[in-house]
């Protein structure tokens, strides 16, 4: 178990140098000159030498990636002798047009964006395995009729109707949340309630759509689990249905939820897009939306993109090792 | 004298879109602890389906069973399909137990063999999560895993076929059951680890004096430990008898084919092997005569044509020998002895 962690773990250091570089790569075809938009009305060449210096892009992107690499771990100068600034590590970069480290403005988007997407997540897990559970239980009854009646509007509704939906009803027609309020920030363990005011519509929208496919997945490998020969040794052990389902049902059904779910997350947590938009989060989803559309802000597009396929790697990693530790098949491998 | 199992008239049908599937039909058998009864037939015959009526491990809602399957315990019979589902579940693991072909995926594939042998254990005594590993060693140790004391940590895909079928042995008689149902243990395994198994079985039933049913679909292998053998054939018992009667005087035409499809050595020359021609009958639509009509080679000999109209009856024709056939058994034997 322990070599295999080890090997997992190189594996995905290796992974992340060679993603990074690639996003390096792929920014550096892009045809647009970030030093010439940056450049004010009276715009000559020296000056657009000038900003290209600034922004480090005078060097091969090789070189480009590589300091960044090293301003992760120790910080970073950006700009010329008298007006330097330096941005302590992990340094992702330095916005000129905010003026402002990227890892600040990072580190202020980020607990919304976390927030967003750990209370979906909780919420759509809880709600897509009971419900998988319940309707796989009570199979062709009432209860798993109503079941795939939510599972057909949960993925059938795209999310930006559910929000639009739920920000006019709830939110604005009901008064729930003042509409000035909405999106405000408040930390989730000294105001719990404000939290939850901000966070709760935008999570519920955000994880339905999920849960309706969670539901369906569970409903579907626990009644195919439950066919399974072992499922019938159980039984003819003596155990009691509600053992047989807790212990050897779900702990085979639900192995593959891991690796989907832990997946599913990481992607939330590189900035829910549509859901920050339309409940007004600033969270890493906007911020990178915001920076190709408004300023094509090189650094923050770089550093948003960086984060999110970072997200997905490392929880590929715990995804890996979590599924080892449930399946034993797997450590040996 | 009743005996420890017994079963009468057990019919088990499986209401399905194509028809109704009777798949165990007027069946009836009985074991005593101490004794095996082999249960014998083609694939489709209806054993499993039959055990797994004793097992009480049928879905309640779709499946349907009548007749009776009495356990006689040492505090009174009890009719295990009349009683209650939970009735019935306490009966599991302890009074009966079962054990199946495949062993890799009749096994939890996320926990280890001591776990899943000490679970059972728990279920029916006290005593701390390392008296369960315990109590699993010695059970491994009995069915003959060396180094039971480190294997026991073993996940299952970590054993071999052979010892997956051990394993599953220690687990089934973990709580000292008096009755184990084998079904087609040694189907999946290499036929040296076939033997071993067997005997093993043997073994244990002295130790523990168990009954034990076995079902196989290969009557080579229950010569050696079977006391009685009861052969199926389209959902019923065809023919019913001491393992000297099935072999020495077989009177079913169908047991007949069986034994013939038994590669044996004799006169010193291996005889080749002869399957029966035809296919098993349909569960669904039975002949309204004999099921084996279609493929007996002797219908044609009962000349009142009741072959084709009439279900045989399954007849006691001296010494309980049971058959289910219209032939006379003279006749039989003639005509048999004719064609060798
Ligand atoms: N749950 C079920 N639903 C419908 N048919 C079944 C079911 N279980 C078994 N059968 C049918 O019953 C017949 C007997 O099966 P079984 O007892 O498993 O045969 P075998 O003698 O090989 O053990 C087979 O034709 C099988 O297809
Ligand atoms: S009853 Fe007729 S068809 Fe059936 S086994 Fe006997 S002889 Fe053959
Ligand atoms: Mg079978």
């Amino acid at each position: 178990m322990f070599t295999f962690v080890l090997k997992r773990l190189a594996y995905t250091i290796i992974l992340l140098a060679i993603v990074s570089l690639t996003i390096f790569f792929i920014f550096d075809l892009i045809p647009v000159d970030p030093a010439r938009l940056v450049c004010s009305k009276q715009c000559t060449p020296s000056l657009v030498e000038a900003n290209r210096q600034r922004l480090g892009l005078d060097v091969s992107v090789l070189e480009q990636w590589w300091r960044f690499i090293v301003g992760l771990f120790a910080g970073r100068t950006f700009g010329e002798e008298g007006i330097a600034i330096t941005c302590a590590a992990p340094a992702l970069g330095y916005s000129f047009s905010r003026h402002e480290c990227v890892t600040t403005i990072v580190a202020e988007a980020f607990p919304f964006t976390l927030s967003l997407a750990l209370g979906a997540f909780v919420l759509w897990l809880s709600v897509g395995i009971s419900l998988g559970v319940l309707s796989a239980r009570k199979k062709g009854k009432f209860a798993d009729r109503a079941a795939s009646v939510f599972v057909l509007v949960g993925t059938s509704l795209p999310t930006f109707i559910t929000g639009i939906l739920v920000v006019l009803f709830i939110v604005l027609r009901f008064n729930l949340v003042n509409p000035l309020e909405l999106g405000n920030w408040h930390n989730p363990f000294t105001e719990p309630l404000g939290w939850l005011q901000t966070f709760f519509f935008p999570c519920a929208t955000l994880a339905l759509a999920y849960a309706a496919t969670y539901t369906r997945f569970t409903r579907s490998n626990v009644i195919e689990t439950s066919s399974e020969d072992f499922i019938r040794t159980a039984r003819a052990k003596g155990l009691s249905e509600k053992v047989i389902l807790r212990k050897h049902t779900l702990r085979a059904a639900l192995a593959p939820i891991t690796t989907i779910a832990g997946l599913d997350f990481a992607g939330l947590l590189g900035g829910a897009i549509i859901t920050e938009g339309i409940f007004g989060l600033n969270g890493l989803g906007r911020l990178s939306i915001k920076a190709v559309t408004q300023t094509y802000d090189l650094p923050i597009i770089v550093a948003t993109t960086l984060i999110a396929s970072a997200f997905v790697l490392i929880m590929n990693l715990i995804v890996d090792i979590a599924y080892a530790y449930i399946d034993p098949r797997v450590r040996t491998t | 004298m009743s005996k420890f199992l017994e079963v009468t008239n057990l019919n088990v049908t499986f209401p399905t879109q194509d028809g109704e599937v009777r798949a165990s039909n007027e069946v009836s058998y009985s074991v005593d602890l101490g004794e095996t009864l082999a249960i014998v037939g083609e694939s489709g015959s209806g054993k499993s389906v039959s055990n797994l009526a004793v097992m009480g491990l049928h879905n309640p809602t779709r499946t349907k069973i009548t007749g009776s399957a009495v356990l006689n315990l040492a505090n009174g019979p009890v009719d295990v399909i009349s009683a209650s589902a939970e009735t019935v579940r306490r009966l599991r693991g302890k009074a009966m137990s079962m054990i199946f072909q495949d062993p890799m995926s009749a096994l939890h594939p996320f926990f280890t063999i001591g776990d899943q042998i000490a679970e059972g254990w728990h279920l029916y005594n006290k005593g701390s999560k390392k008296d369960g590993i315990k109590k699993a060693t010695e059970m491994l140790e009995i069915v003959g895993i060396p180094d039971a004391s480190s294997r026991v940590h073993d996940y299952p895909h970590q054993f071999s076929g052979g010892m997956r079928q051990r394993a599953m042995i220690a687990m089934a008689l973990v709580n000292n059951p008096s009755l184990l149902i084998a079904d087609e243990p040694t189907t999946a395994l290499d036929v040296t680890v076939q033997s071993q198994i067997l005997k093993l079985l043997k073994d244990l039933q002295k130790e523990f004096n168990m009954a034990i049913i076995l079902i196989t679909h290969d009557l080579g292998v229950v010569a050696e430990v079977a006391d009685r053998i009861c052969v199926m054939y389209g959902g019923r018992i065809v023919e019913n008898g001491t393992v000297d009667d099935i072999f020495y005087r077989p009177e079913h035409p169908y047991t007949l084919g069986l034994l013939n499809s038994v590669p044996r050595i004799s006169d010193g020359q291996s005889h080749r092997l002869r399957a029966i021609p035809g296919q098993p009958p349909s569960l669904i639509s039975l002949p309204s005569g004999c099921a084996f009509q279609p493929r007996c080679e002797y219908s044609s000999k009962v000349t009142s044509g009741a072959c084709n109209s009439t279900v045989p009856s399954l007849s006691d024709k001296g010494s309980g020998h049971l058959s289910r056939c219209h032939l006379d058994v003279a006749d039989l034997n003639n005509l048999v002895k004719d064609k060798a």
